[in-house]
């Protein structure tokens, strides 16, 4: 199988907060993984050190057989490979929904403005937002936020998409309609790297769950093992801990 | 004193009044847009983000000491100090006379632009660390991302504190009166000592100055709306769009 990200012996201190510890993790060609793990834990901090928002203080980030983290990597090249999904949206305020989607593809990768609307068009169909291209951000709803900022990710035309607990801002009436967006992007092959708090989509969508407990990979496998039968005594306590709060 | 002598002045020397009026209405838009200019240069650089080490940083370092103290130093003192400071240091250690056009642009545009440096910084400092990151997150590089996300929305949001700069700059050039620039309160003095009346020709130029500042507030009100854009967008694809009689009475006053 392909290996599109390769992260080894990856960590991340804050000052002298040791937030991630020697982290070993990869993602294949087409593969959905979902991390999952208690708050604190390093979840959101391994994602943002994937796409570099974060420093990592040591290891390597494989990609395409070169480490990124060598000083000579165009970083910028890079970002554009990994589309990034906020929880809070982060939609540009200063444009409206076509225009979110076609900044990064005219300024960053120079296409032409035709070209990259027909492509914003195309995502913003599959997300159900073509209506609302003239919208500015603050006139859409939360769920349609996130539903755009998928699309403006994926009008890069990223390798991976990364998602940071894409419906953890939203009201619950609005969850499923974003996690229908993911669930279709997961059954299209994309390859995909998913924080979530959503166990029903983790254990129903990805192809692989990764539990993750201070700073460490505590529990990886299907989610089958994960769910049904952890191996490790605290993902017992965390999955115990969090079914019986829905 | 009486209605009749204010008319009878302002018939008399309406024409200085109106050359008056004229130069500082030039100078305060010139400083404004200078200032701005200025204010927009040194706010960016002093939000640059500083690396951790490297020649860069050292750079960076210096630069933003040495406008930290340009700041404070205009913030600090007084304009009609400045003006008489510039003006006449200049004077001695050149021993030429500036254009005194030219210097009183030069002390209201850096004047100013202190100002809107720190106007600048606390605009793009309260734009959500999000904006800067969706835009990394899509590979723009930093002067990318300034351009097309962040200082948009800084400049939407300074607008009004900079239509409050031009306010102030146009009731703050009186000050150079003290190295004989021609604005307003200048030819005010003038046809005062003229005419050896005071409470009339000041009267007549504090309603100039209300009339300038009053339209311009009005102007820059006008420019913020239109930059907002209309409250409500138009789904697009929707070819059975039913007109309300509002949209078709709107779209007639818009011809
Ligand atoms: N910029 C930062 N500076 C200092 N400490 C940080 C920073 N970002 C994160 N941390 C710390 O790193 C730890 C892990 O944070 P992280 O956001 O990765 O957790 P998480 O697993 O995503 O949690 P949550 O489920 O609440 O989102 C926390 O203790 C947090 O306080
Ligand atoms: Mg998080």
């Amino acid at each position: 199988m392909e290996r599109v990200i390769d992260v080894q012996h990856l960590s991340k201190t804050f000052g002298t907060n040791e937030v991630l510890k020697d982290i070993d993790f990869s993602v294949n060609k087409g593969e959905v993984v979902s991390i999952i793990g208690s708050s604190g834990s390093g979840k959101s901090t391994l994602l943002r050190c994937i796409n570099l928002l974060e420093k990592p203080t040591s290891g390597k980030i494989i990609y395409n057989g070169k480490n990124i983290l060598d000083h000579a990597h165009d970083i910028y090249a890079y970002r554009t490979k990994l589309g990034m999904v906020f929880q809070q949206f982060n939609l540009f305020n200063n444009h409206d929904v076509l225009s979110n989607c076609t900044v990064g593809q005219i300024k960053v990768l120079k296409r032409s403005k035709e070209e990259a609307e027909e492509i914003a068009l195309k995502y913003l169909k599959n997300v159900g937002m073509e209506k609302y291209i003239h919208a500015k951000p603050k006139q859409l709803s939360g769920g349609q936020k996130q539903r755009v900022a998928i699309a403006r990710a994926l009008s890069m035309e990223p390798d991976v998409m990364l998602f940071d607990e894409p419906t953890s801002a939203l009201d619950p009436e609005m969850v499923g309609e974003v996690l229908k967006v993911m669930k279709e992007l997961a059954e299209s092959g994309l390859t995909m790297i998913v924080v979530t708090h959503e166990m029903g989509f983790a254990k129903e969508v990805s192809d692989r769950v990764i539990f993750m407990d201070k700073g460490v990979i505590a529990e990886e496998g299907t989610p089958e093992e994960i769910f049904n039968s952890p191996k490790q005594e605290r993902t017992k306590e965390f999955l115990y801990r969090i079914l019986k709060e829905v | 004193m009486s209605f009749k002598t204010i008319v009878d002045i302002f018939l008399n020397n309406w024409p200085m009044f109106l050359r008056g009026a004229g130069m500082t209405l030039f100078i305060s838009i010139i400083g404004t847009i200078v200032g701005l200019i200025i204010g927009l240069c040194v706010g960016i650089i002093r939000t640059i983000p500083i690396p951790e080490r490297g020649p860069k940083r050292t750079l960076l370092l210096v630069i933003n000491k040495i406008l930290s103290i340009y700041i404070e130093f205009f913030r600090g003192t007084p304009m009609i100090v400045q003006s008489m400071v510039i003006f006449y240091g200049t004077a001695q250690a050149f021993g030429v006379q500036m254009n005194r056009v030219f210097a009183a642009l030069l002390i209201v545009s850096i004047n100013t632009g202190a100002y809107m440096s720190e106007i600048v910084r606390g605009g793009i400092v309260s734009i959500d660390k999000g904006q800067f990151e969706a835009a990394q997150a899509i590979g723009m590089t930093h002067l990318q991302t300034m351009t097309n996300v962040v200082m948009p929305q800084v400049i939407r949001n300074i607008l009004p504190a900079t239509g409050n700069e031009f306010v102030i700059n146009v009731k703050d050039t009186s000050v150079l009166n003290v190295i004989s620039v021609t604005e307003l309160f200048f030819q005010t003095k003038s046809i005062a000592g003229a005419t050896f009346k005071f409470f009339e020709p000041y009267f007549i130029t504090s309603i100039i100055y209300l009339i300038m500042t009053i339209t311009i507030t009005r102007i820059l009100r006008s420019i913020e709306r239109r930059m907002d854009g209309p409250a409500n967008f138009i789904m697009a694809g929707n070819q059975m769009q039913v007109e309300r009689p509002e949209d078709i009475v709107r779209k007639k006053q818009g011809q």
